[in-house]
């Protein structure tokens, strides 16, 4: 392949050592932090060491690859798509939070040091080249979450959460570690590049320890985007986590694996594809079946946006099984489309939770549209962005993965998509029944509404993204196709 | 920008303003509403003017790339068929507009905000020249139409009217989105341009067993929105529990939609199938016919009963298209137009009498006609318009839906005149038991007549049920070059299909074809 491998070029991970430098930042100040009001501080440390992240990151794009420490590491347009990606998530969960652990009280400096150490996390999966440094990458991106799901101390939900995540977690990385195990044997390396070239020779591609490290794999990353039959532990995490840490988790977290699935499985795995594509399809189709159909029964808004996150993990998986480049274009797309609108979601619940755990029942929602006009509007954008209709984004992402799964051929798999997206518009209407079309119940207390301005900023920024990336998709749709020249 | 562009953005600005505005000034908020809803009406009357009539093809067309790499266009233009259902949908927002003045109270800037889009919506999807765009401003107009339902609809049930609404339409549209994606990339394989250019589509040759799946699946989008029976289950929901406006233009302007489509989309993209198609959508549309005015008959709820009213004479427009010759679909254009007008102008006089009443059931009521005249005149003259009165508009088009049934199948002819029968028998039998007789309750005694911003709606709406009555002629010129150009693609390609539909209902092909069929029996 011709990489050249033999210097460590700290610049490659730029966009890690200013996420690490802001994290030691905000520990160290939050010595010297004494009251609650001095909290917000911390955030914007944190923020401020985004932006610095994004600017190195923003520094690789349209550059020749580069490789850093021996070949592990890569700064290419794809890993720079992925690291804005990443970095817009952190940077608007950042901002979100900032009210809310005040509010709940969680321990700022310790929240805020992990969400940046998260995001280290997923920036360093973007870049690894090597099955090793993808494995690192996934485990500082879950050791910080699974102390975030349980930092709202106060709750029992909060912990069981962080429990149950640690177990899955550390469960699924047994399988990841053992599929790499098992690549390493049959091909005799962990580096991505080599183990495709291995492949290529196409002597070995009937190996049956070939074949089991490839499932095993699979059955990781499956873990860590929800895919069905791994997505069980999503609902439970996602409910008692800290609702910032929610939103994180489904849009970052989703984005950080599939990243890592389209290096291995689109990249080196290329050759193998009938084999995955054929349990994708498969996984696919369940993932978003039972995801649409369990979010019908939710009364909980967490819950129900577990399951809406379960079901959007399915719709880009027909992108990775379309494959080319319209279909791994459109998952980068769609991601970019779903980290906005998603997190616009989360705001809106935050904005509408109350210290406890209190109104988080769709009833909760009753009349809040009459009673919170712009409100209810934002949240409306987005019910009908998550559900596919235009002109907002999420119409826009789902025309562009279905069009390439008829492209490649995959009608079918289009049509049961489509009728998913049905059955999830039922869902995504009946918050809006409740915000514009029902009144509280009498005697139950009006729900106040949070109101902070960072919120108010996320707010606008997801609105914003998610009405001009549907309206005017090109220039998104060129960065996406411009980040994955590498696989085709 | 042109002038159809500056159409559909108008009533947007609107929007934009009166979400600006106050809202401790509902007035204001009504007057910049209704302001733009009737600029946007003078300055599609220039569509009217600018159109040159005898021409089939696409006028005043627009285009500017919007996502060139998916060869999307921002493309619009009108031609026959689309120009009088632009002006219907322009118009009909004035109307609604004004007749919402006394009936929408709460809420008034969300609900101006509501109609504003929903007429860019309507607009759009009447010009639209491209798929993409076509399918978006498709989806777009779901949005408002479905708040306007659940929000401001009847307390009882508006709330499932409006999900129901909203997924039976959500369904057909998203497998038509699948087929629009098939025709896309089957257009860019065997040309090499990928784009969702309607025109080039419309050279397409498509294989036979292609079209039959396409053709089901755009099909069945505009079936859902007609709608046909049996996919009419929502209507009488969505009717009966929306607001007076909402069904309005529901009636008027929305079911329309299915039809355009069909008329646009389904006979000239996939001609072979729509031959082959006929029997079974003739037959669903006879069965629309009859079934629904059966139905209407034992309605007790004079809207219900407009609602089923609305199958039967939708029945009639598909009739009138797939009888696949000029009188049937000059008349089912014309009737898409008289519907909007009739039934919309029904709609506003149960909207008058429920806000004077609070009921709309037809036992509560009898022997207004006295209490009430002016009332009375104009439900009479749009009664009859509904049924089909010559001179009133109603006759115009079913005289040609039937003309030109008679001509594909006799048969048809025959049963949709008993359609027109019964619907006879529903309208008067209900106007006479809500208008004629003793006034027996006491309530009724004390009804208002209309006030003068009522009677100014009406009559609008009369003087074009008049108008197009007596004077179809204007329309018909402009409406007939267009339908012979769908006309003509249809008999090109689908003409060899002909002989083996007809003959497959056991009848003689060449007595009862027209002429322009027979000529390429050679085939």
């Amino acid at each position: 392949m011709g990489i050249e491998t033999g210097t460590v070029m700290l610049s490659i991970i730029g966009p890690e050592v200013v996420l690490v430098l802001a994290a030691l930042g905000i520990m160290m100040t939050d010595l010297f932090v004494k009251s609650d009001s001095e909290q917000p501080f911390l955030m914007w440390i944190g923020f401020v060491g985004m932006l610095g992240a994004l600017a190195v990151s923003a520094s690789f794009w349209g550059k020749e690859a580069a490789y850093g420490f021996y070949g592990m590491v890569v700064a290419d347009n794809f890993s720079a798509f992925f690291t804005t990606l990443f970095l817009i998530a952190g940077g608007l969960t950042l901002l979100m939070s900032s009210g809310y652990v005040r509010a709940q009280g969680i321990a700022a400096g310790e929240y805020y040091t992990l969400t940046l150490f998260a995001t280290t996390g997923m920036v360093l999966m973007a870049q690894s080249t090597d099955l090793i440094m993808l494995f690192l990458g996934l485990e500082v991106l879950s050791v910080s979450l699974y102390v975030l799901a349980g930092m709202a101390q106060d709750s029992t939900r909060s912990a069981e959460s962080s429990l149950k995540y640690f177990m899955l977690g550390a469960f699924s990385t047994g399988f990841l570690l053992y599929g790499i195990a098992l690549l390493y044997g049959a091909c005799g390396s962990t580096r991505l590049a080599d183990i495709g070239s291995v492949l290529a020779q196409k002597q070995i591609l009937r190996e049956p320890m070939l074949l089991a490290g490839m499932g095993l794999l699979l059955t990781g990353f499956g873990f860590k985007i929800a895919m069905a039959p791994f997505h069980r532990w999503a609902p439970d995490v996602y409910e008692g986590a800290p609702t910032p840490i929610t939103g994180f988790m489904s849009v970052g977290v989703k984005a950080a694996a599939f990243a890592a699935l389209l290096r291995v499985f689109a990249g080196s795995l290329a050759a193998l594809s009938p084999h995955w594509k054929e349990l994708l399809w498969i996984g696919s189709v369940l993932t978003m079946t039972i995801g649409n159909v369990a979010a019908l029964r939710q009364t909980n808004i967490k819950r129900m946006l577990a399951y809406s996150s379960i079901a959007h993990a399915g719709y880009i998986l027909i992108g990775v099984v379309a494959g080319g480049s319209a279909g791994t274009g459109a998952v980068l797309y769609y991601l970019l489309v779903y980290t906005l609108m998603n997190i616009g979601a989360f705001a809106v619940v935050i904005t509408i939770e109350q210290k406890g755990e209190k109104n988080l029942n769709l009833s909760a929602y009753a009349g809040i549209g009459s009673r919170h006009l712009a409100l209810g509007a934002a949240m409306a954008v987005f019910m009908f962005s998550l559900a596919g209709i235009p002109p907002f984004s999420g119409f826009m992402g789902k025309f562009y993965i279905f069009s390439a799964a008829v492209k490649e051929g995959y009608i079918g798999l289009t049509i049961i998509a489509v009728l998913n997206s049905l059955v999830s518009v039922y869902y995504y209407l009946r918050v809006t029944v409740m915000m514009f079309m029902q009144e509280p119940e009498s005697g139950a207390e009006e729900a106040a509404v949070f109101f902070h301005p960072a919120l108010a900023g996320v707010l606008l920024i997801a609105i914003f993204f998610t009405v001009q990336m549907g309206l005017f998709p090109s220039s998104y749709l060129q960065f996406a196709q411009d980040s994955i020249k590498m696989f085709l | 920008m042109g002038l159809i562009s500056l159409l559909i953005f108008l009533p947007l600005a609107g929007a934009v303003l009166i979400a600006l505005g106050p809202r401790e000034k509902p007035g204001l908020l009504r007057g910049i509403a209704l302001t733009t809803s009737v600029a946007t009406f003078l300055l599609s009357l220039g569509l009217f003017t600018r159109f040159v009539a005898g021409e089939g093809g696409f006028q005043l067309v627009e285009m500017r790339p919007w996502v060139p790499g998916l060869g999307i266009t921002y493309r619009v233009g009108i031609d026959g068929i689309s120009l009088f259902l632009v002006l219907l949908s322009t118009l009909l927002s004035v109307v609604a507009m004004a007749a919402s003045w006394s009936d929408i109270k709460v809420r008034v800037k969300e609900f101006m905000i509501c109609l504003l889009f929903l007429e860019t919506g309507m607009i759009g999807v009447f010009v639209a020249l491209d798929l993409f765009l076509f399918y978006v401003f498709w989806e777009v107009m779901l949005i408002p139409m479905y708040l306007l339902i659940g929000i401001w609809g009847n307390p009882g049930r508006r709330i499932y009217a409006a999900v129901k609404f909203f997924l039976f339409t959500m369904f057909g549209s998203l497998l038509m989105l699948v087929a629009i994606l098939v025709m896309y990339f089957y257009h860019g394989k065997t040309t090499g341009i990928y784009t969702f250019d309607l025109m080039s589509w419309y050279n397409l040759k498509l294989p036979l067993s292609m079209q039959v799946w396409l053709f089901l699946a755009f099909g069945l989008a505009f079936a859902i929105k007609v709608p046909m029976f049996p996919f009419h289950t929502w209507l009488p929901d969505a009717h009966t529990e929306a607001p007076t406006v909402g069904s309005v233009l529901l009636a008027a302007v929305l079911l329309k939609m299915g039809t355009y489509g069909f008329l646009r989309f389904n006979l000239p993209l996939f001609p072979e199938a729509t031959v082959m198609f006929v029997p079974l959508l003739a037959g669903l549309s006879l069965v629309g016919i009859i079934y629904g005015a059966l139905v209407a008959m034992v309605q007790v709820d004079v809207k219900r009963l407009v609602a089923f009213s609305s199958v039967s004479h939708m029945g009639f427009v598909v009739l009138g298209i797939f009888a696949l010759n000029v009188e049937g679909m000059t008349g089912a254009m014309l009737q898409m137009l008289n519907h909007g007008f009739s039934t919309g102008a029904l709609f506003l006089i149960v909207g008058m009498i429920y806000e004077r009443r609070h009921t709309r059931m037809i036992a509560d009521f009898g022997g207004l006609s006295t209490v009430m005249p002016v009332f009375a005149t104009f439900f009479l003259i749009v009664a009859l318009s509904s049924i089909g009165l010559p001179g009133l508009n109603g006759f115009v088009g079913e005289f040609l839906v039937l003309l030109g049934a008679f001509q594909a199948e006799p048969l048809w002819a025959v049963v949709a005149g008993l359609g027109l029968i019964l619907a006879a028998v529903y309208m008067l039998w209900m106007f006479q038991r809500v208008m004629f007789g003793e006034v027996d309750k006491e309530e009724n005694r004390g009804l208002k007549d209309l006030n003068l911003r009522e009677a100014a709606l009406l009559l609008v709406m009369v003087f074009f049920i008049i108008q197009f009555g007596v004077y179809p002629k204007p329309y018909i010129d402009r409406i007939e070059p267009s339908l012979k150009l769908v006309l003509k693609r249809v008999e090109e390609r689908g003409a060899p299909l002909r002989p083996a539909a007809a003959t497959a209902a056991e009848k003689p092909a060449a007595a009862t074809a027209p002429q322009h069929f027979t000529t390429q029996h050679h085939n």
